[in-house]
């Protein structure tokens, strides 16, 4: 019988495989940042052991860094704190850091891809949830905790449980104004977020296969939204063509070398998944989040479905999260008006949803009620984004380009939502208080916070574009 | 890691589905670089208002209910990686969370803690719960060994499942590292063969 891409990929990184352990499993890449490192560092210094393999790992400051001012000290002690312990750690142990400063620091999601660090084939751990995103090049990636990250430090393998597997195909034609994000968003509507759990997830079909490199990392990155591990998309041209010619991609031999392995990275025919899902891209609408988890959303026209729709035991939890939100059953969010709108994180930082939101608001002015700020994903975004002249539309249009980081996506920095206020942000999660205290996230796609911003309301992308 | 021992306490519930880790541990008390202290800030936004005062309807506030038991809604623990959710509710003081269905990251994390996450049938949970709203001093003991979870005042039992793996590793108190570290020349082996 034929393996799943999932199947190959973690077949050929298994280094002991025994019953009733989990499998041993290799990893190719470790991506560290500042948050989660710091036990793990501390964990090997009680162990009196090195990082096993540093060429292996790279780290960057991202969640916890401003994005104003980055080149004056950060000014909360805290987060400078950790920040200078994350160079500290890397100096000690060998590991190379793109800090704040650097040309390469960024977001860690969007700095690998771009470096060309992510390559198909590979297995490819972080201590964050949303690794996910590098499943887009057809990598096993996926986000661990700081005790597994101090595993990955030691021993350069992580014990793993093999997971079972779920194919999601989307087909047909996606119309005007609907993107990668609204696909990824209907998806986990439609599956819950708790649906993909256990699984690991090939997005397939062919309006998966019509999306660039960064609309399938903007799906793969929400993977982790519906409960699943990691998700992946096989390789083919496109993946090929963005990744070649990069900073750490393979060259020249070794380029051709690993483009015959990489081609053979799909899914057998006869492959056999735990499970089968099937989406027509026809009907997708743009999509927009009403509640407290990324799995209550809805199209853009779409009422919100009535408490007494929801299973019974599940019914208090659903009017707990409307009332976080303030929205009522059966309530159609056309026409809200929006407080922010925030435009960056792993999920949609790219130049890609740069150039996407530049396009529609040239020329246009933002709302007088809405604060819009547009974080790129990484220092190269930023510079890209400069040498198109992306910067001035957004200055003309009153957004304000901030510097690379998570930003006001975790609510950790200073970029913070405030209380009770709307924000449509083009991040991953809704969860109270995830962009700061009792703040009410929207999640919609570049395309429709960008409508936001320039009308102060909720609006349907489709009826302007 | 501490070894688990058999566990017989009181229980606080929590029936909402989709709790979080963000909820768990809210981002901006992840600063710290050690792994103490975020007991503290163990579910922050729903047990303390804006002005850090106690909110008097939230069940960790309610002296009504203790023990080393959390027992909450389906999905438990899903969204960010955070390993400071399982800290925290380590160091807040429990051992055992019990839900109906847990988030793979979060789980994976909290056994590598020494805090055990037991899922149980829905059915099941809703008992505990009536059990415990209708009884706050009602007991629930974990024996691990026998991978059971018992209603001290009914006697009803459930047989929960557990990686035989990860059980030897919770009794005995001994982590991955030291596991995988012993297998060293195997991974320099698979290394060379590539």
């Amino acid at each position: 019988m034929g393996k799943t891409l999932v199947e190959k990929i973690w077949d050929a990184h298994v280094v002991k495989r025994e019953d009733g352990f989990p499998d041993i499993l290799y990893i190719d890449t470790h991506l560290i940042h500042e948050v989660t490192s710091p036990q793990a560092f501390d964990g090997l210094r009680k162990r009196g052991i090195p990082v096993f393999r540093p060429n292996q790992t790279v780290a960057t400051a991202d969640h916890n860094v401003p994005t104003l001012n980055q080149h004056l000290p950060i000014q909360e002690e805290l987060s400078r704190y950790q920040v200078d312990m994350l160079t500290k750690n890397c100096k000690e142990f060998g590991v190379e850091l793109y800090g704040l400063g650097h040309p390469y620091q960024g977001i860690v999601h969007v700095i690998g891809p771009e470096l060309g660090i992510t390559q198909p084939g590979k297995t490819m751990v972080c201590g964050d949830s949303h690794t996910s995103t590098h499943g887009a090049f057809g990598a096993i990636a996926f986000g661990i905790g700081t005790s597994q990250v101090e595993q990955v430090f030691a021993t350069q393998c992580l014990l793993q449980q093999k997971p079972k597997t779920m194919k999601i195909e989307v087909n047909g034609e996606l119309a005007k104004g609907v993107g990668a994000k609204d696909i990824v968003l209907y998806i986990i509507s439609k599956t819950t977020a708790a649906g993909g759990t256990g699984y690991f997830v090939e997005f397939a079909g062919s309006a998966i296969r019509s999306l660039s490199m960064e609309g399938r990392m903007t799906v793969c990155n929400m993977s982790i939204e519906m409960g699943a591990r990691g998700g992946l998309i096989a390789p083919d041209q496109t993946t090929f063509d963005y990744v070649h010619g990069r900073e750490f991609a393979p060259k020249g031999e070794e380029w051709e070398k690993a483009l015959a392995y990489w081609q053979t990275l799909y899914s057998d025919e006869d492959a056999q998944f735990d499970e089968v899902l099937e989406f027509d891209a026809a009907d997708i609408q743009p999509m927009i989040t009403y509640g407290t988890n990324p799995g209550m959303g809805i199209g853009i026209s779409q009422a919100i479905p009535a408490t007494s729709d929801q299973p019974e035991s599940e019914r208090p939890s659903y009017k707990k999260a409307l009332e976080y939100m303030g929205f009522q059953d059966n309530e159609t969010l056309l026409g809200h008006p929006v407080d922010y709108v925030f435009i960056g994180s792993c999920t949609n930082s790219r130049i890609e949803d740069l150039r996407a939101v530049a396009s529609f608001v040239k020329g246009k002015k933002k709302a007088d009620n809405v604060e819009v700020w547009i974080v790129p994903g990484s220092k190269q975004v930023e510079a890209q984004a400069k040498e198109e002249g992306i910067d001035k539309i957004f200055a003309e249009a009153g957004f304000i380009l901030r510097e690379p980081g998570c930003s006001a996506c975790l609510g950790m920095n200073e970029d913070k939502i405030p209380a009770g206020k709307y924000c449509v942000s083009t991040s991953n999660r809704n969860f109270e208080g995830r962009q700061g205290p009792n703040a009410r996230t929207m999640l919609a796609s570049p395309l429709t916070a960008a409508a936001a911003a320039v009308s102060g309301k909720i609006m349907d992308i489709r009826e302007i574009l | 890691m501490k070894k688990f021992e058999k566990l017989t306490s009181r229980v606080v519930p929590l029936p909402i589905e989709n709790i979080d880790t963000d909820q768990i541990i809210p981002a901006r008390f992840l600063k710290a670089t050690t792994r103490e202290g975020f007991g503290d800030n163990l579910f922050r936004d729903w047990r303390y208002d804006g002005a850090g005062q106690p909110k008097a309807d939230f069940v960790m506030n309610n002296t009504t209910y203790a023990g080393k038991i959390l027992v909450a809604g389906k999905n438990f623990g899903c969204g960010s990686s955070r390993e400071h959710a399982a800290w925290a509710i380590q160091d807040y003081g429990f051992d055992v969370v019990i839900s109906s269905f847990f988030a793979d990251i979060f789980k994976g994390n909290a056994l590598n803690n020494g805090v055990l996450p037991i899922t149980v049938p829905e059915n099941f949970l809703e008992k505990i719960f009536d059990t415990v709203f209708s009884d706050p001093n009602t007991e629930l003991t974990i024996d691990l060994e026998a991978q059971t979870v018992t209603i001290n005042a009914t006697g009803e039992s459930f047989a929960f499942e557990i990686n035989p793996y990860k059980k030897s590793c919770l009794i005995n108190g001994y982590d991955d590292i030291d596991y995988i570290l012993n297998h060293k020349e195997l991974i320099e082996n698979y290394e060379q063969q590539r």
